[in-house]
C-alpha cells in the first residue's frame, strides 16, 4: 500500500448525513472482479442532479469528501472504497463512519477524518473558497488559517503513514496462529 | 478479567489469538462464509501474492447476489445460462475460485443452494459461541444462534483466507431489551423495526447488540435471525442472542452441526455463553413489546419508521435543520406528502423474500394471509422467492407455492433477489415495492425506486388490498 502522511487539496462539500455505500456505488456495479475503474459509477444517482457537486468545475479533482453523519452505513461493499479512490478521493470527513466502512477505508489507504458536527459545518462553509490540508503526522485538520485536531487508531496511523501489508504483517503471529489452533482443536 | 462478563466478551476472550498493548486483538475467525460479489478480488489478492486459503475446511462458499431466480435448469437437467454476461462472469470467478483453493462449494443448482445467510444455518454451519465473517454486512443474522457474526469488507475477506484471523478492537456493547408478548399480526420483523426507529441508524455504530427479555426468549430461532440480521441497519456491526434450548434444537442433526460425543460437549459449553449477573452493557435500551404495532418505513432510511395506522411525518416539524432537510428529500424521492395516511399509500410491487424474511416461517405467514385471495388488479409484479432450496422444498411440501400462485404470485428460485438490484429482479423507477427486505435506501432496488419495508404478513396484506394496509382488518 502506498503511504499517505497528509492529504491536501480541494474538498467536495457534500454535506448530507447518511450517505450509504449504495449512494456510493450502485448494486448494479458490484459484478466486477476488478479494483478498479469505478470512479465514473460513484454517486450516480446524485450526479444525475445538474448542481450537484461532484460536477461542479470548482471542486474538479478534489481528493477531500466533507460528509454528514453516519457516512458509509449499509452494505459492506468495499467497492464504495474502491470507487471514492478511483474518483482521486483520498480522505473522508465526517461527524462519523460506519464501523464497516471505516475499515474498508483503512484497509485501502483512504484517510476517514472525524472532527464535530460543528468543526464540519464549518470545513463545508470553507470548502468554496478554501483548500484543505489533513496531516496525520500531528493528527490536525488545517483549513482558512484554523486547526482541527482528531483522533487517529495509532495501528491505523501507523500502517496508513508507513503504508503496511497488513496480511503480511499478520503472518508474522503465524506460530500464535498454530498454537491457538492446536488449543482448541481446529 | 475476573469479574462479570457478557455474552459478548465470553466469546471475544475465547478466540483471542494475540492481544497488542493498545488493546488491539487478532481474533481468530472460525467460520468463513463466501459469496461471488466480495470475493473476486480477495481470492485474485491471494493469487497475486502466492498464498493460500489457510483452512479451506473453515469456509464455505455459496453464490446468491447475481443469481437470476428464475429456472436454473432445463427439463433435462441441462443448466440455463445466466444471460447477463458480468453476472455470469461473477459467478464463473466463484467456481474457478473455489476448485483453485479448494474451498467447499454449494453450485447454483445444488437444493442445498440459497441466500448465503440462510444457508448457514441451516447447514449447522453456523454454530452458538463461534466467530463468523462473510463479506455481506446482514452478517450479523447469525448472531441469532449465539454466534458473533459481523460483516466485512474484501481486503477482510482476503486477510481471513490467508491468515484465518483479523485484528479487531473491542466493540461496545448495547442491551436492548423487550419484554412481554408481541401482540396479534406482529412479527419479529415489526419489534426490529421498532428498535431501528428508536435508536437510530447510527444508534448502534461502534456497538454489538445483545438482545435480552422475555419477547426474544419466546421468538422462534428464524424470528431471532430475522432481528439479528438487521442489526446493522441499527449501525451495529453485530447482534447476539445466547443460545438457549431453541437453539439447541434448531441446530441438532443439521449436516454440518457436531455430532454424538461432539454435540453433548458443545452443547455444555453453549450453555456457559450467558451474560453474568452483574456484566454491565455501555449503554441499554428498553421497549414494551405491547407498545408494538405492525411498522412500515415511509423513508429512505430504515430509521424512518412509522406504524402502520399512523400518517407520513411532516418534515417541517422537525427542529434539526439536518434531520428537516433529510425528511424532505425522503419524501419526495418516494413521491408522498406529509400528513398522508400510510393505509392510503397504494403500492405496485411485492417482494418477500431476502436474508430478512424469506424462511419457512415468513412464507407460511405471508400465506396465511394470502389463503384463499387475490393479488390486487393494481399490483404488477409480487415475488415469492423461498431463501434456499431447502425452504423451497418444505414450502412446496406444504403446499404454500400453489397458494402463492394461485393468488397471483410468481413462486421463485431462492437468491438474494429483489432486496438489491443486483439480479434480473427489480423495481422500476418511481414505482412502489411493500418489501420484506432490510433496507430502504433510494435506489436499492433499482434506480429510482420506492421501498416501504415491512414483515412478511404485512407484505401479502398489501399485495391483496394494492395498498399499504393493517394486516390485523384483513386476518381475525
Amino acid at each position: 500500500m502506498i503511504p499517505v502522511r497528509q492529504v491536501e487539496g480541494r474538498a467536495f462539500p457534500l454535506g448530507r448525513k447518511n450517505v450509504d455505500t449504495d449512494m456510493i456505488i450502485a448494486a448494479e456495479h458490484l459484478k466486477t472482479v476488478s479494483r478498479h475503474g469505478l470512479g465514473r459509477f460513484a454517486f450516480q444517482a446524485l450526479r444525475a442532479d445538474p448542481g450537484n457537486v461532484f460536477d461542479d468545475p470548482a471542486y474538479a479533482g478534489a481528493p477531500i469528501l466533507i460528509a454528514g453523519d453516519n457516512f458509509g452505513c449499509g452494505s459492506s461493499r468495499e467497492h464504495a472504497v474502491w470507487a471514492l479512490a478511483d474518483m482521486g478521493i483520498k480522505a473522508v470527513i465526517a461527524p462519523g463512519f460506519s464501523d464497516i466502512f471505516s475499515s474498508n477505508a483503512f484497509k485501502n489507504g483512504l484517510v476517514t477524518v472525524v472532527l464535530g458536527q460543528a468543526e464540519v459545518d464549518r470545513l463545508l462553509a470553507w470548502a468554496a473558497k478554501h483548500e484543505i490540508r489533513i496531516d496525520l503526522e500531528i493528527m490536525t485538520v488545517l483549513c482558512h488559517g484554523e486547526a482541527f485536531a482528531f483522533d487517529l487508531d495509532p495501528f491505523r496511523r501507523e500502517c496508513l503513514m508507513e503504508g503496511r501489508d497488513e496480511i503480511a504483517l499478520t503472518l508474522l503471529h503465524v506460530d500464535a496462529i498454530e498454537a491457538y489452533e492446536r488449543r482448541i482443536g481446529v | 478479567m475476573n469479574g462479570p462478563r457478557s455474552l459478548y466478551r465470553k466469546i471475544w476472550d475465547d478466540h483471542v489469538v494475540a492481544r497488542a498493548p493498545d488493546g488491539t486483538c487478532l481474533l481468530y475467525v472460525d467460520r468463513h462464509l463466501v459469496h461471488e460479489v466480495t470475493s473476486p478480488q480477495a481470492f485474485e489478492g491471494l493469487r497475486l501474492a502466492g498464498r493460500k486459503v489457510r483452512r479451506p475446511d473453515l469456509t464455505l462458499a455459496v453464490p446468491d447476489h447475481n443469481l437470476p431466480t428464475t429456472r436454473r435448469v432445463d427439463d433435462h437437467g441441462t443448466r440455463l445460462p445466466i444471460i447477463d454476461p458480468a453476472s455470469a462472469t461473477q459467478l464463473a470467478a466463484l467456481e474457478a475460485n473455489v476448485a483453485e483453493f479448494g474451498v467447499p462449494y454449494i453450485a447454483d443448482t445444488a437444493e442445498a443452494q440459497g441466500i448465503v445467510h440462510v444457508v448457514g444455518p441451516e447447514q449447522g454451519f453456523t454454530l452458538p459461541g463461534t466467530t463468523l465473517v462473510c463479506g455481506d454486512s446482514h452478517t450479523a443474522a447469525h448472531g441469532a444462534l449465539g454466534a458473533l457474526a459481523f460483516g466485512i469488507g474484501t481486503s477482510e475477506v482476503e486477510h481471513v483466507l490467508a491468515t484465518q484471523t483479523l485484528h479487531l478492537k473491542p466493540s461496545k456493547t448495547l442491551e436492548v431489551r423487550v419484554e412481554g408478548s408481541l401482540g396479534f399480526g406482529v412479527s419479529a420483523k415489526d419489534l426490529i423495526l421498532a428498535i431501528i426507529g428508536r435508536i437510530g441508524a447510527a444508534g448502534g455504530t461502534g456497538h454489538v447488540i445483545e438482545y435480552r427479555g422475555s419477547t426474544f426468549a419466546d421468538m422462534s430461532i428464524e424470528g431471532r435471525l430475522t432481528v439479528a440480521n438487521m442489526s446493522i441497519e441499527a449501525g451495529a456491526r453485530s447482534g447476539l442472542f445466547a443460545p438457549d434450548n431453541k437453539t439447541f434444537a434448531y441446530l441438532k442433526g443439521r449436516p454440518m452441526a457436531p455430532k454424538g460425543a461432539d454435540w453433548d460437549r458443545q452443547v455444555a459449553y453453549w450453555r456457559t455463553l450467558l451474560t453474568d449477573d452483574g456484566a454491565l452493557f455501555d449503554k441499554s435500551v428498553r421497549l414494551d413489546a405491547q407498545d408494538i404495532a405492525p411498522n412500515v418505513t415511509w423513508g429512505t432510511s430504515p430509521d424512518d419508521v412509522v406504524s402502520i395506522v399512523d400518517r407520513v411525518p411532516d418534515p417541517e416539524a422537525i427542529a434539526d435543520p439536518a434531520r428537516r432537510e433529510a425528511a424532505r428529500t425522503a419524501l419526495d424521492y418516494m413521491g408522498l406528502a406529509a400528513g398522508m395516511a400510510m393505509q392510503d399509500v397504494s403500492v405496485e410491487h411485492i417482494f418477500i423474500g431476502s436474508c430478512t424474511n424469506s424462511r419457512i416461517e415468513d412464507l407460511r405467514a405471508a400465506a396465511s394471509v394470502v389463503r384463499g385471495r387475490k393479488v390486487d388488479a393494481g399490483i404488477k409484479q409480487a415475488l415469492v422467492v423461498p431463501g434456499s432450496g431447502l425452504v423451497k422444498r418444505q414450502a412446496e411440501e406444504e403446499g404454500l407455492d400453489q397458494v402463492f400462485i394461485e393468488a397471483g404470485f410468481e413462486w421463485r428460485e431462492p437468491g438474494c433477489s429483489m432486496c438489491l438490484a443486483m439480479n434480473p429482479d427489480k423495481v422500476p423507477p418511481r414505482e412502489r415495492c411493500a418489501s420484506t427486505s432490510n433496507r430502504n435506501f433510494a435506489g436499492r432496488q433499482g434506480p429510482g425506486a420506492r421501498t416501504h419495508l415491512v414483515s412478511p404478513a404485512m407484505a401479502a396484506a398489501a399485495a391483496v388490498t394494492g395498498r399499504l394496509t393493517d394486516v390485523r382488518e384483513l386476518v381475525q
